[in-house]
């Protein structure tokens, strides 16, 4: 008891020790390690945009489907899990709803069109629901549009606060059906929040208006049924996702099923964007690395003699290791927080067309990642201040 | 309190050189006692610094004995010899002697944070024995503010300012003007007679014997002889010693 209590004593005193020399070094030498927070502040800056972008596409292309209340989405079967791919018959709907743990699936149909009423025309995905189902999102102002063939649509706010359009504003959107463009008109009745699909900001409208009015070639012409791409399920008991799939599958003929994550994963392009996204990140971070490294070497290099000297007068080894711990971790964490205060001022300045997103998890581990490059790029240097021998203080080192 | 402050005894340091063995330090033996000032001479490659490293418990040697204040070193680990430094013996250095990004005063101060003594007594002492030193006025300059031979009383401070059994100084005077090289190693050993400390300095120059209580003189690694008489000591300072 009394050896640990002393150990414990030794430990702290060497921490206050190592703590002292740290900060003393920093504050004496700002200049030098303000340079070096800067550089690390300026890597910050890159990751973090880097990682915002990355939540920001990912977000753009995966938001209407990661946000559905629904468990599982039922494909046209060998589609793929491609969306565009899966083209279903009217009556699945009706089968997967009286699958037994079923509590409730409802048809999603998707198309491209183009709102041409603003001043700007502005592309987005024209999506066909039923309100109150699956695959419909939650209002957050107005109401949702009637069924059959109202000619209605609820909103991205995304659409609205890029084209100023507002509930009860009357929008006209452009479809090219078989050779030639028709206009419709539609009704803004109430506006939903973060549903971009595709990387295109979305309008909802009923199923039977989506077939009226979405892009159609020659052939599709003539028909008047309108076939889900997809159907969004909700189960009674969401933990039951395997066991529930291969159930819907057995019981539902022509069909594939997946999670939303499988879903997402298979949105065209969606996986090798982020892949390239992360990529970007890791090879920074590994820059970061490198030039910590680099900045922390160089210093230990110049202070061999000195921590001859501090050795040589009685200094112990996890002082001087510990010593170089600390300011790695002084200067690497100021330079993130000076580089999180000049993202955020950046990002203030950026339009809503580019898609940052700086409070996603990605922001968060990429902070907490170049915490830790800090101490990682400085650990070599570590290692050799530590394996200086106290001679190096006399003329014999 | 034992009078001896520091004892060697049969010491021998041998290093491999181009497939041979050199005795860096051959068959040593001498006592320094308390409140004694002592200079290790001789011409370069004689073994001079090898000994101050060995006394310093930087270097192990290969065979012998060294007793600091009686603890015999060769029965010490590396963290008792840390320990030992820290607490029983005091250095200063040819250069790069103080921690650069520190003040006089911190500097001198760092003695007593490593051994856990400072305190209101120890940063008046501090304090003191800088004034003592001429640099009253310099407490809060940092080394790279202050002349080499500023820089060396701030070292001469910190090697004193926790009651070491040892003071070693490794060529106190070698970046020094020659006015400079005088006052620096006066006060130095005042400071040790004073204090009642075992002071040991090696320097190539004889001129700074004069200020010493005896000189050990050492060539090719062995002690050839050992200078006491006040007379002797005068005269080797001075150049004027017949052989």
């Amino acid at each position: 008891m009394e050896i640990k209590l002393k150990k414990y004593k030794q430990n702290m005193k060497n921490i206050f020790l190592a703590t002292y020399l740290a900060v003393k070094e920093v504050v004496r030498n700002r200049g030098r390690f303000l340079l070096v927070a800067l550089v690390i502040a300026l890597i910050t800056l890159l990751v973090l945009f880097i990682a915002a972008l990355g939540e920001g596409l990912a977000n753009g292309n995966r938001q209407y489907v990661a946000s559905l209340d629904a468990q599982l989405i039922v494909f046209l079967e060998k589609s793929d899990y491609s969306i565009s791919s899966s083209r279903l018959q009217t009556n699945t709907v009706k089968a997967i709803r009286r699958v037994e743990g079923v509590a409730d699936a409802g048809p999603i149909y998707t198309s491209n069109t183009e709102i041409v009423s603003v001043s700007e025309p502005l592309k987005v995905s024209m999506l066909g629901a039923e309100a109150g189902r699956p695959g419909m999102p939650s209002i957050i102002d107005g109401r949702n549009f009637r069924g059959g063939e109202a000619r209605e649509a609820v909103m991205d706010r995304n659409v609205a606060l890029r084209s100023e359009l507002k509930i009860g504003d009357t929008i006209q959107i452009r479809s090219t059906q078989g050779t030639d463009d028709k206009f419709f008109d539609l009704v803004i009745v109430g506006l939903v929040d973060g549903q971009s699909y595709f990387f295109q900001p979305t309008i909802f409208v009923p199923s039977a208006t989506w077939e009226k009015i979405r892009p159609q070639s020659e052939a599709e012409l003539n028909s008047d049924t309108p076939y889900p791409n997809i159907i969004a399920v909700k189960l009674v008991d969401p933990t039951q996702v395997d066991a529930m799939s291969t159930r819907i599958v057995n019981d539902v003929s022509n069909i594939e099923i997946a999670t939303l994550e499988t879903t997402i994963n298979n949105i065209p392009g969606y996986s090798a964007q982020q892949g390239t996204v992360q990529t970007q990140g890791v090879f920074t971070l590994l820059i970061g690395i490198l030039v910590i490294g680099g900045f922390f070497q160089i210093q230990i290099l110049q202070k061999v003699p000195q921590i001859g000297v501090l050795k040589a007068i009685g200094s112990s080894n996890s002082v001087v290791g510990l010593s170089a711990v600390i300011q790695i971790i002084v200067v690497t964490a100021l330079g993130v927080g000076i580089g999180g205060g000049m993202t955020y001022l950046f990002s203030l300045g950026f339009p809503p067309t580019i898609p940052l997103v700086f409070n996603g998890a990605r922001s968060l581990i990429a902070v907490a990642l170049l915490l830790v490059i800090g101490p990682l790029g400085g650990m070599v240097s570590i290692i050799y201040a530590v394996r200086i021998e106290p001679l190096k203080a006399l003329r014999l080192g | 309190m034992n009078s001896v402050a520091l004892e060697v005894r049969d010491l021998v340091k041998s290093f491999s050189l181009d497939g041979g063995i050199i005795n860096a330090v051959d068959g040593v033996s001498f006592q320094v006692k308390y409140g004694e000032f002592v200079a290790l001479v001789g011409p370069s490659g004689s073994g001079k610094t090898t000994m101050l490293s060995i006394l310093a418990a930087l270097l192990t040697p290969s065979t012998g004995q060294v007793l600091i204040d009686g603890q015999d070193l060769a029965q010490m680990n590396e963290k008792k010899r840390v320990k030992l430094r820290r607490e029983k013996i005091g250095f200063t250095f040819q250069s790069n002697n103080l921690i650069p990004y520190l003040t006089a005063r911190e500097n001198v101060e760092f003695m007593l944070r490593l051994n856990n003594k400072l305190d209101r007594a120890g940063r008046v002492r501090s304090d003191e024995l800088l004034a003592r030193l001429g640099l009253s006025d310099r407490l809060h300059n940092l080394p790279a503010q202050m002349s080499g031979g500023q820089q060396q009383r701030v070292a001469i401070a910190r090697a004193l300012i926790h009651n070491p059994a040892v003071v070693l100084a490794d060529e106190p005077t070698a970046s020094l003007d020659t006015e400079r090289a005088y006052q620096v190693v006066e006060t130095f050993a005042h400071l040790i007679h004073e204090n009642d400390r075992a002071g040991i300095m090696v320097t190539h120059d004889l001129r700074m014997c004069q200020f010493v209580d005896r000189v050990l003189q050492m060539q090719d690694g062995k002690l050839v002889k050992i200078y006491e008489s006040r007379k002797e000591i005068l005269e080797l300072a001075q150049g004027t010693l017949k052989h």
